[in-house]
């Protein structure tokens, strides 16, 4: 807005605004096309994936043994494998993570130190994926000596999903109203006691959404399974041993369309992405469904 | 820190049994109360503690590990040699930085754009109801597995690009900017968005008394104000650009050549850790090149966190 439009705004007033208004116009239809052009570009994409795989699915596919040469071979132990190291992951990350997080939230004093370990946390969570891998490596082949192995690779995916459990804690933690807080005080309830009666319960929904995103991202994790747990498994149903190498869907769906060897490879990747993307969604829609609904509800 | 919380922890002790001594079970109760509070307390700093020492730890390791590797080669060849041919001795990484730093502007370059008109498209003009759908929607493609990305860049997108370009490979760097692009493309925009929808609704009402339409409203005053979010949402991009590995390592070609077109297969540095760690010894100056390359994008990645954090304390102070 300059002098000279500003002067000759008595004059050019119907023009200039009609020609704005072909530019709201032009890009009130440019944003609507191209928004809705690239979501459903994205959604129909995904969808197309799942099309090509879920109707072939057998349940033989999805429990019985891979094989090297022949046809036929299914993704049972990689799809155990991935479950089993999901949940080791997460039952060593969580109560470390939920307890890094109260603290910052609650414990913390406001100082240089605190602050210090907030960059830490953030660092931590923009630290690429696979430095981890390379991190596993170091510490669990070559310190340790214990080869590709699921408990190196569930360790190190609980290093992975510690970062970004320890932030949403401390969000979700935060943002319960003092006045709930203030009023277990006036109770006489201890700061233990407040925090696991009124801070947990009432954050309860932020904690749950933020453990599915860091299941969800875990689950489809493949760099850091691919350095530490290998790209094999040990061929067996069932097996708990967490010493044997424990490649993970995710892995076995990179590994059968890059290296595999077997003449339906890529029958076998297509089942395995519509495997891999539903069982995300789902980790991601089940446990938050609910928590629309009712903040829908509330809002109303 | 922590010695200071034990020296509190055994005084309230040492008081809680001084009391129960003395008197009856309610004080029992205080004393118990008081040493799981505190003991909690602990607990929580522990856990704090070792997440910064899990930081520490992956720095201090790739950092030994890498600087192994200027015992052989000079520090010069590896930043600016292209000629990486570890069986003949040779470890110039010039041509992987070249790489993640050409793959790296060429997504954004693709990506923001189009995350900024989504950002614009969900916070300012769609109805309501189309908003509550598609923002649901965002955050499922967030967590929707790289691998599945790469899948797709190597099933669909590569033999599509063949057909447009005639070529017989179109493994490279335009194929991966593609596929990031549809990777971050979600991130940025939903962070974008929650940016737009930050700024006042006054602003807005202000704009329009003024007798703007809406293409100025954004343009002159929306997008200005929550111009530091869209800066961290596309930040936050990059660092999932940079750092993405297995959708890269499908659709790049995993040659080590530098890239001279966008459609000549090259590697990158997460491509190519991934590709070659699993056959070195570790030992061996071509491992600790590899760790180098590592400690190279771990630093990337937290001079970008740190440059995240000054845009959101600036931004915190002139508010």
């Amino acid at each position: 807005m300059n002098e000279s439009t500003r002067s000759e705004a008595p004059y050019s007033f119907g023009k200039r605004n009609s020609s704005s208004a072909l530019y709201d116009r032009i890009f009130t239809g440019l944003v609507w096309g191209i928004g809705i052009l690239v979501i459903l570009f994205i959604v129909g994409l995904l969808f197309m994936l799942l099309k090509n795989g879920l109707p072939k699915l057998t349940w033989d596919f999805l429990y019985s043994i891979p094989s090297e040469i022949e046809e036929g071979g299914g993704i049972g132990p990689a799809l155990f494998n991935s479950f089993y190291l999901l949940a080791i992951s997460l039952i060593i990350s969580i109560p470390i993570g939920l307890a890094a997080g109260i603290y910052l939230a609650e414990f913390a004093p406001n100082n240089k130190l605190i602050d210090f370990v907030r960059i830490c946390v953030e660092g931590l969570s923009s630290v690429p994926s696979i430095i981890f891998g390379l991190f596993g490596i170091a510490l669990f082949v070559e310190m340790f000596q214990i080869g590709l192995t699921i408990l190196g690779g569930a360790i190190s995916l609980a290093f992975l999903n510690l970062p970004m459990l320890t932030r949403i804690t401390e969000e979700s933690i935060r943002a319960v109203p003092v006045e709930m807080k203030n009023a277990s005080f006036a109770l006489g309830s201890t700061h233990l006691q407040t925090i696991r009666r009124v801070l947990i319960p009432v954050a309860l929904n932020g904690l749950i959404t933020g453990i599915c995103l860091t299941a969800g991202r875990a689950f489809g994790e493949s760099a850091v399974i691919i350095l530490t747990a290998g790209v094999t498994t040990s061929g067996v149903m069932w097996d708990f041993n967490l010493f044997s190498p424990g490649e993970t869907l995710a892995v076995h769906l990179w590994y059968v369309q890059s290296e595999a060897i077997v003449p339906d490879a890529q029958e076998i990747a297509q089942k395995a992405t519509s495997v891999l993307i539903f069982i995300v969604l789902l980790i991601n829609i089940v446990f938050r469904v609910p928590l629309w609904l009712n903040s829908r509800k509330t809002k109303s | 820190m922590i010695e200071m919380n034990q020296t509190v922890q055994t005084a309230s002790a040492e008081l809680g049994n001084s009391i129960r001594t003395g008197s009856g079970k309610s004080f029992d109760r205080r004393a118990r109360l008081r040493w799981a509070n505190s003991a909690f307390r602990i607990a929580c700093i522990a856990a704090a503690a070792f997440v910064c020492l899990v930081l520490f730890g992956i720095l201090f390791l790739m950092f030994r590990t890498g600087v192994l590797t200027f015992q052989e080669v000079s520090f010069a060849e590896f930043f600016f040699s292209a000629d990486w041919d570890p069986e003949n001795g040779k470890y110039g990484a010039l041509l992987f930085i070249f790489g993640t730093v050409a793959l790296t502007a060429l997504t954004l370059l693709i990506s923001v754009p189009f995350s900024v008109l989504i950002a614009v498209f969900l916070a300012e003009v769609t109805p309501k109801w189309l908003r509550n759908l598609l923002r649901p929607v965002l955050d499922l493609l967030v967590g929707i597995p790289s691998v599945v990305y790469g899948y797709l860049g190597l099933t669909v997108l590569i033999p599509w690009l063949r057909d447009m370009t005639g070529k017989d490979l179109a493994d490279g760097l335009l194929a991966a900017a593609i596929v990031l692009t549809i990777m971050v493309l979600p991130t940025i925009s939903r962070v974008s968005d929650d940016a737009i929808s930050a700024v006042p609704k006054k602003y807005r009402d202000a704009s329009y008394a003024l007798g703007s339409n809406r293409f100025q409203t954004i343009f002159r005053v929306v997008l200005p104000a929550s111009s530091r979010g869209i800066v961290y949402a596309v930040i936050l991009g990059m660092a999932r650009a940079i750092g993405e590995t297995m959708a890269v390592v499908m659709v790049i070609g995993n040659t080590a050549q530098i890239a001279d077109s966008l459609f000549t297969p090259t590697a990158v540095l997460t491509s190519n850790i991934v590709m070659q760690i699993s056959s070195v010894e570790f030992d061996s100056t071509w491992n600790y090149a590899l760790y180098m390359m590592g400690f190279l994008l771990l630093v990337i990645s937290l001079i970008m966190i740190v440059a995240v954090r000054f845009l959101q304390k600036r931004g915190v102070r002139e508010s």
